[in-house]
């Protein structure tokens, strides 16, 4: 297992001078990141996400602990680490106005000393997936702010680094542009084999993206692993809405051996039974009941827990 | 080890914004050429009226010329980081793997280049309208005063850039307070000399006094300039100065870089 991250016992310290409080970001957080790896961190404003990331991008020395990135230590080796990575965060206004999309993609990318012809071709190929070719020659304070996003995120990936730090990548973007740019990332590391660590405030794109992910709040990892294993971790209960037509006998549903939990209300033309069961096989045991009573039952649903609700477990509120 | 190309090729990179970016938004002319001849009309006008020696014409629009880069290292040089700061862009300048330096002679060379435009242009006008006389004594050493007044001048620039990268707003108000005694104690407008020697020596650690004070004698008449020091040893101190302001930016740009990084300020806390 290569790491293309290493963090142990990072702790990062604002403040403390004078008469400000000190605000501890991060504590001694521990985070190992594979190469190839799409890694997501969850957490809510104010959780040390962003602190997190500016360390790894070697753009703020820690406190204490220990980081490596790609290999190298991001306090003694920071040089190592910069021509292999690149950092997008949402709303960036980065650039300038007065030069157009490509112009400004273009100056970004020889500060990595990539080849004029090179730096073209790939602005090109990134301008086509984004949908921006349009808007390669408009000036960067004509576009709009979704598209000014967009440019942002292929200014990430034009210098093709290895390591690529997304810090909410999709704040802000219409449901199309988010679509294409979390398919350009989950085909870049599937194609590719290169390291995203990404930041999401959309429970959704992190489940759909990625490989792991962690959750942080006060500066300290709560949990870390794939998302269906956290999800898992949730899942005491098995849960399950059932419509049936009219049935007087539902009440006796709650009787039955393996339900937890049950409730009971009429919808409709029908009654809607919500069940939790022991485990999953208990529900052929309610099905039998209800059919026995000369009932039928319309609809079957089993719900299971979302990244949110493992969210909401670990952190106790939600994102916002 | 130094990879030349990246340097460069972030030289080139950081120089074209300000490059292109000016020819796109032609009000400089308005701004940058036109209403300085107003300033320098007054002046000429004011040592006419006074029955100065017709050289102060001459004075006055080099002067007037020169301001345009001086203007510009102030505020388009030293104090770029801070709006760098602002936009998000001095952060990614730091994520990138090129030298900081690299992004400052871009800076610097784009600055250069545009300016040299401008300040030729108020000059080349200035000679028109109000008729001076040149007499060029040295052209080769008029070329090396003023490009080695420029280096010396910028390297300043970029020295003073690297506080601006931490300290913001604060090293902003010290860019306003140098503006305008700048112009008095460098004589722009007159020979430095009529200061004093030991004011002229003291604002010498600014390039463009001892460099203004060169060009004078190179572009006329000697016996009427007054000059300070023989151009040759002006010279010869900016060449020491542009080193030394650019090892001291190199020294600065890096401890200030490592500060910043220890106490979170080379990025704004949203981004």
């Amino acid at each position: 297992m290569v790491l293309a991250i290493e963090a142990q016992a990072l702790t990062r310290v604002f403040g403390g001078k004078k008469s400000k409080e000190p605000l501890v970001a991060l504590d001694r957080a521990d985070l190992q990141i594979e190469e190839g790896e799409l890694f997501g961190l969850l957490g809510p404003n104010g959780a040390g996400k962003t602190t997190l990331i500016k360390i790894l991008a070697t753009l703020l020395l820690p406190t204490s602990g220990s980081v490596r990135v790609l290999g190298h230590d991001v306090v003694t080796e920071a040089q190592a680490i910069r021509p292999r990575i690149n950092m997008v965060s949402g709303g960036e206004t980065s650039g300038y106005g007065l030069l157009t999309v490509k112009e400004n993609l273009w100056m970004f990318s020889q500060f990595y000393g990539i080849p004029s012809v090179e730096a073209r071709q790939r602005i090109d190929d990134l301008l086509t997936v984004f949908e921006l070719s349009d808007k390669a020659n408009a000036k960067v304070r004509t576009i709009s702010t979704g598209q000014r996003q967009k440019m942002n995120v292929a200014r990430g990936f034009v210098t093709d680094p290895d390591l690529i730090f997304l810090d909410e990548p999709t704040l802000g973007l219409d449901v199309n542009a988010s679509f294409a740019i979390r398919n350009y990332i989950r085909q870049w590391v599937k194609h590719k084999g290169k390291t995203v660590l990404l930041t999401t405030h959309y429970m959704q794109e992190a489940d759909d993206l990625c490989d792991r992910v962690a959750v942080i709040d006060h500066g300290r990892i709560l949990a870390c692993a794939e998302p269906a294993k956290l999800k898992r971790g949730l899942q005491r209960d098995v849960t399950f809405t059932i419509v049936t037509t009219p049935f007087p006998e539902a009440a006796g549903v709650g009787a039955l051996p393996g339900v937890k939990g049950f409730v009971n209300e009429f919808v409709n033309d029908g009654t809607e039974l919500r069940l939790v069961l022991e485990e999953e096989s208990v529900i052929a045991d309610v099905v039998s009941y209800i059919t026995s009573r000369q009932a039928k039952v319309l609809s079957l649903t089993k719900t299971m827990p979302t990244l949110e609700d493992v969210f909401i477990e670990l952190v106790g509120r939600g994102l916002q | 080890m130094i990879d030349w190309r990246l340097e460069l090729r972030a030289v080139k990179g950081r120089a074209y914004p300000r490059i292109i970016g000016a020819w796109r938004e032609p009000s400089w002319v308005l701004f940058d050429i036109f209403l300085p001849l107003l300033g320098i009309a007054a002046f000429i006008f004011y040592y006419r009226s006074m029955g100065a020696p017709e050289v102060f014409t001459g004075f006055v629009v080099l002067g007037g010329a020169m301001t345009a880069f001086w203007l510009n290292v102030l505020w388009s040089m030293a104090t770029q980081f801070y709006w760098e700061k602002e936009t998000g862009n001095l952060q990614l300048y730091l994520l990138a793997p090129m030298s900081r330096m690299s992004v400052l002679a871009g800076m610097a060379l784009g600055g250069m280049f545009f300016t040299t435009v401008r300040a030729a242009s108020t000059f080349v006008l200035g000679f028109f309208i109000f008729g001076v006389a040149l007499q060029v004594s040295n052209i080769l050493g008029l070329v090396a005063v003023f490009l080695i007044t420029l280096i010396a001048l910028y390297g300043m620039g970029m020295m003073f850039a690297s506080l601006y990268m931490l300290y913001g707003r604060g090293a902003y108000n010290v860019s306003s307070l140098a503006q305008e005694p700048i112009y008095l104690v460098s004589g722009f407008y007159f020979p430095v000399k009529e200061l004093g020697f030991w004011v002229a020596a003291g604002a010498s650690i600014v390039p463009i006094t001892l460099g203004l004070d060169a060009m004078r004698q190179l572009l006329f008449s000697e016996s009427s300039v007054n000059p300070f020091l023989p151009w040759t040893i002006e010279l010869l101190i900016n060449c020491f100065l542009a080193v030394f302001f650019i090892l001291l930016a190199r020294r600065s740009l890096h401890y200030m870089e490592y500060l910043g990084k220890r106490e979170g300020r080379l990025t704004l806390r949203w981004q």
